[in-house]
């Protein structure tokens, strides 16, 4: 199947409802009206494609990526890495992932984070890569802190990775979080618990992957990311752009 | 008991939380040169054929309060309505931008070229927002208020006629125009799904 043709239509159920008392700020910031629901049009069809040129060694390791291997960032080293596949199963090659983090502390370097943990001076917190032709990627990293935000009286962030992926279509584009396996706070988090299936939360959780890791140097998570995939059929006929 | 599907569900969506600036535009977030520039940071390049238009705009909470942290992607074909990627498209046209509300007033603004009419739509520019509180990203479009807008698909499904509106940009003076989003509220913007 080329990768072309319209795209499956979201699925809502599997994603959190826009509006969640819980998560306080979604409150004023989620439409109140329905969503016009459409097929997708050569517009969602198309997306922006990155070469390789883009993308420089040290981008996906943000132990280095900020001092430019002057000096690693602090904390417990570990290596994240998966699959980019859609919803038909098959990969997504060449696509642009990128992840954002606090640092080992919980701080976010971010002139809006006024949390008081220190900034670490060889972490800036950002990393990006392209998947490959069978749509894996990995990253080197810090585990991130859990940090305090301000929501109802004591609500903190579990630890977690967000990520940003484009796949090749406007219309898969994606922003979601990485959690870690066995982390108490998950269950507490409004945020985590915007999503309302609780197979689809589980499935940002990331487990720990031994076999990924390597002896007297990192741990490793694996973290799989499924995006809308297009409509697979013999049967396909449509006026052109709708 | 039935077959299993072979087909997998999509990754939940989480939010882009406030500091979605660090990981998407860093050099905008202050992190100095991680990368040698930011993505998506010209949706054009000199020379892109067509009209050169300025988008600006505000994005309002249901308090009509103007927020600071949304960012933003655009996607567009070029003035003859082929997008990047495609045969024959303009090499100065991007059409990709990221752009982000300004930290101090809240105002956003997008360069380019005012797009063509592509596969039988009038001419449009893909929206995708993501901040603090929107837990899924939102597709929206920017239409023009000076364009031929009759007979386009997406338009022409909006039941409410007056909302039709809320999709366009207005025109503010030469090659400039006025878009501003409302989450919530009388003049709430449509939102798609496709």
């Amino acid at each position: 199947m080329s990768d072309h043709g319209r795209l499956i239509p979201r699925d809502r159920t599997a994603h959190p409802a826009q509006y969640d008392p819980d998560y306080k700020t979604a409150v004023t910031r989620s439409p109140n009206l329905p969503l016009l629901s459409l097929p997708s049009t050569v517009t969602e069809e198309t997306g922006p494609v990155f070469g390789h040129d883009l993308i420089r060694p040290l981008d996906n390791n943000l132990i280095l990526n900020f001092t430019k291997d002057e000096g690693p960032a602090i904390g417990e080293r570990i290596r994240v890495h998966g699959r980019v596949v859609d919803e038909n199963g098959r990969a997504v090659p060449n696509t642009l992932v990128e992840i954002w983090q606090a640092n080992a502390g919980g701080r976010y370097r971010h002139v809006k984070d006024t949390y008081f943990a220190p900034l670490d001076p060889n972490f800036g917190g950002c990393g990006r890569t392209l998947t490959d032709e069978a749509g894996h990627y990995e990253f080197m990293t810090i585990r991130p802190g859990a940090y305090p935000w301000p929501n109802r009286g004591n609500d903190w962030r579990p630890m977690h990775i967000h990520f940003s992926i484009f796949g090749h279509a406007f219309g898969q584009r994606l922003i979601s979080q990485m959690y870690f396996e066995g982390d108490p706070l998950i269950a507490r988090c409004p945020i985590a618990k915007t999503i309302k299936d609780r197979s689809q939360l589980d499935r940002l959780v990331a487990p720990l992957d031994m076999g990924g890791s390597k002896p007297m140097d990192y741990l490793a998570y694996k973290f799989d990311i499924v995006l809308r995939g297009r409509r697979q059929t013999m049967f396909e006929n449509r006026p052109e752009g709708l | 008991m039935v077959q299993p599907l072979d087909t997998l569900r999509e990754t939940a969506s989480q939010t882009s939380g406030p500091y979605v600036h660090i990981g998407c535009i860093p050099t905008f977030a202050g992190l100095g040169p991680v990368y040698p520039e930011d993505l998506g940071r010209y949706a054009i390049e000199d020379g892109a054929k067509g009209q050169i238009v300025t988008i600006t705009g505000s994005i309002y909470d249901g308090a009509g309060w103007a927020f600071r942290d949304a960012m933003f992607e655009s996607w567009q074909c070029d003035a003859a309505g082929v997008f990047p990627g495609q045969d024959g498209a303009d090499p100065n046209v991007n059409g990709f931008c990221r752009f982000a509300a300004d930290g101090e007033t809240g105002e956003f603004t997008l360069r380019t070229v005012k797009p063509g009419r592509a596969g039988g739509q009038a001419p449009h520019i893909a929206l995708w927002i993501v901040a603090r509180g929107i837990n899924t990203g939102l597709q929206t479009r920017i239409y023009f208020e000076d364009e031929d807008n009759d007979g386009d698909p997406v338009l022409s499904r909006i039941e409410q006629r007056h909302r039709i509106d809320t999709l366009m940009a207005k025109k503010t003076g030469d090659g400039a125009y006025r878009f501003d989003i409302h989450l919530q509220g009388a003049g709430e913007t449509v939102f798609l799904d496709m």
